[in-house]
């Protein structure tokens, strides 16, 4: 049943005013999309023209944006993606799993537990402040330098330089979400009768996840770029397959092809981030204005 | 020898950091009796019941629950906050579950019954207080007196002995309060022992059997409603209850 046809009711006729009104809108809308576009195009115009007209646009065009260049390299910039994609899954997994791990330390209660909580703090004071870049050289070339009897290979050595360093950057994350969650909802499940544990589990850490599962997509976002890292140890992921290609010919295009994946790999981690952002966001302002 | 009362509080102290706010404060409420407590702002009505309830840690005195001594160091809070039911001020339902979950937490977390059963016991409490259709909505989609009456839902699931009620109509408009105030009327009219915080004199006068008056960390009048609030003795009670006739409270 619509509003105008209302048993009873007389049929709902917009006012003079209102059409005035909604014709006011639907020219301003329009006007605003033509203005959007117009503008548009000339920043457009205006970029073309200043790149393609420069001096030196002959020469980079043809190092890094080769047509024939691109499609040579990227079978194997591809296979090296292949890599990166799975070491992102994995070092993503194991990065979140820490972080997670690293922030319940840090809420435990008791003396018993006073080494784990001084560990947990001093592991996130120590890898958030640490040059990812120095933990992965100390990792792949430090650790098999030991020369251990059952060492990792590189590969996996980079990866774990990747969870502990983006492990004490997510376990803050899951921490001040632990911290968000306003201490009145603590007391209520204490006052059922849970333990502080068991209310931890039910009450606290459910809320706090959802609150930060919009930064902490952004710091996986953050992780699948950082994976390219795992270049400078060895490994032939997709910076080491172009950096290979472009020393044969001298140019540089693999990179482009390289970065152009890593992009397209991004897009749907960023869409999936952005609509979870807009979505909480929403519900968090429909909770205050309860 | 008669059962000894269900709450009684001996000198109980409370200090946050130097800033007394209960001094020597003696208390008790028998069976089935329903105790008011008024008193201005700040006065340390909402600090006395969590005292109750364990949520803050006494700093001198006794509470005793049945008789027991719940203040010892050597009992363990989590088995004596089964046995009080407490509702908050404002918003304490868990918002990332439904009222059914919220009602069901902690007959199966705690006391480990299946979730069948306890669903089938939360949602006949669910249909006494009128709230059966809202049992599978998120609290956010509940109005101020629903969710309320959620709450005193979950506080009675433990089947309490001492209910603690701490301005449960405060965050409500006016219309809202009347549903409330009913739930509470039934719940005393079926036997339930209640210490109840408030600043509503409406309400105190309605369900009270008696009202104290806190003032300055302690009692300083207690009696019927009618007399606390009708004729108080203290000259301290005619000001406070005036400053509420003059905000237009009462
Ligand atoms: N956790 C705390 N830490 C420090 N001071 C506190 C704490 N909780 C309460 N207080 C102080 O104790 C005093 C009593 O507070 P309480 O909440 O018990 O008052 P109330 O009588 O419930 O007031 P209202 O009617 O406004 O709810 C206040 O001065 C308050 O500042
Ligand atoms: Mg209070």
């Amino acid at each position: 049943m619509t509003e105008a046809d209302r048993p009873g009711g007389e049929v709902y006729r917009p006012s003079e005013l209102q059409l005035r009104r909604e014709r006011h809108h639907r020219r301003q809308t329009r006007r605003s999309v033509l203005v959007a576009a117009a503008s548009t195009a000339v920043v457009g115009v205006l970029l073309v023209v200043a790149v393609t007209g420069s001096p030196g646009w002959e020469r980079v065009h043809e190092t890094f944006f080769d047509p024939e260049e691109a499609w040579r390299a990227l079978p194997e910039v591809f296979t090296g993606l292949l890599l990166n994609i799975r070491l992102l899954l994995f070092c993503a997994a194991g990065a979140l799993l820490l972080g997670l791990v690293i922030a319940l330390l840090r809420t435990l209660r008791g003396p018993v537990f006073f080494p784990l909580r001084a560990l947990a703090v001093s592991y996130t004071y120590g890898f958030r402040g640490a040059p990812l870049i120095i933990v992965l050289y100390l990792m792949t070339f430090g650790v098999p330098g030991l020369r251990l009897e059952g060492t990792p290979s590189v590969l996996v050595l980079g990866g774990i330089a990747l969870v502990l360093t983006y492990g004490a950057y997510i376990a803050e994350v899951f921490r001040a979400g632990i911290e968000s969650v306003h201490p009145s909802q603590l007391a209520a499940a204490r006052s059922l009768g849970l333990s502080y544990r068991k209310s931890m589990r039910f009450v606290v850490l459910p809320q706090a996840v959802r609150r930060v599962t919009p930064p902490l997509l952004n710091d996986m976002v953050a992780l699948q770029k950082d994976v390219g890292l795992i270049s400078l140890a060895g490994p032939i992921d997709a910076i080491r397959a172009a950096q290979i290609a472009t020393a044969q010919s001298y140019n540089f295009t693999p990179y482009i092809v390289a970065g152009v994946l890593f992009v397209l790999m991004a897009i749907p981690l960023v869409a999936v981030t952005d609509w979870v952002t807009t979505r909480a966001a929403r519900r968090q302002s429909a909770e205050g204005a309860r | 020898m008669s059962a000894p009362p269900v709450l009684e509080c001996a000198a109980v102290r409370k200090e946050f950091r130097g800033n007394l706010v209960l001094r020597d404060l003696d208390l008790t409420v028998a069976e089935h009796e329903v105790v008011v407590l008024i008193g201005a702002s700040g006065s340390g009505k909402s600090t006395l019941l969590r005292c109750v309830n364990l949520l803050e840690p006494v700093s001198d005195g006794s509470i005793r629950l049945d008789g027991e001594h719940i203040t010892d160091p050597a009992v363990d809070p989590d088995r004596v906050r089964r046995r009080i039911g407490m509702v908050f001020q404002g918003y304490n339902l868990f918002p990332h579950m439904t009222v059914l979950d919220n009602i069901t937490l902690a007959p199966r977390r705690v006391h480990g019954r299946a979730r069948a059963e306890a669903e089938a016991q939360a949602m006949g409490l669910l249909e006494r207080v009128g709230l059966a259709d809202k049992a599978k909505e998120f609290p956010d989609r509940l109005s101020g007196g629903q969710q309320q009456r959620a709450a005193v839902v979950r506080a009675l699931v433990n089947a309490p002995r001492l209910l603690l009620l701490d301005e449960v109509t405060s965050a409500l408009d006016p219309e809202l309060v009347g549903e409330v105030l009913d739930l509470i009327r039934t719940l005393r009219d079926d036997g339930m022992t209640m210490l109840i915080a408030t600043h509503e004199m409406g309400f105190a006068r309605q369900v009270a059997d008696r009202v104290c008056f806190l003032h300055d960390g302690a009692i300083l009048e207690q009696g019927p409603p009618e007399r606390v609030l009708g004729e108080p003795a203290e000259p301290r009670t005619r000001q406070f209850l005036q400053r509420i006739i003059d905000a237009g409270r009462l």
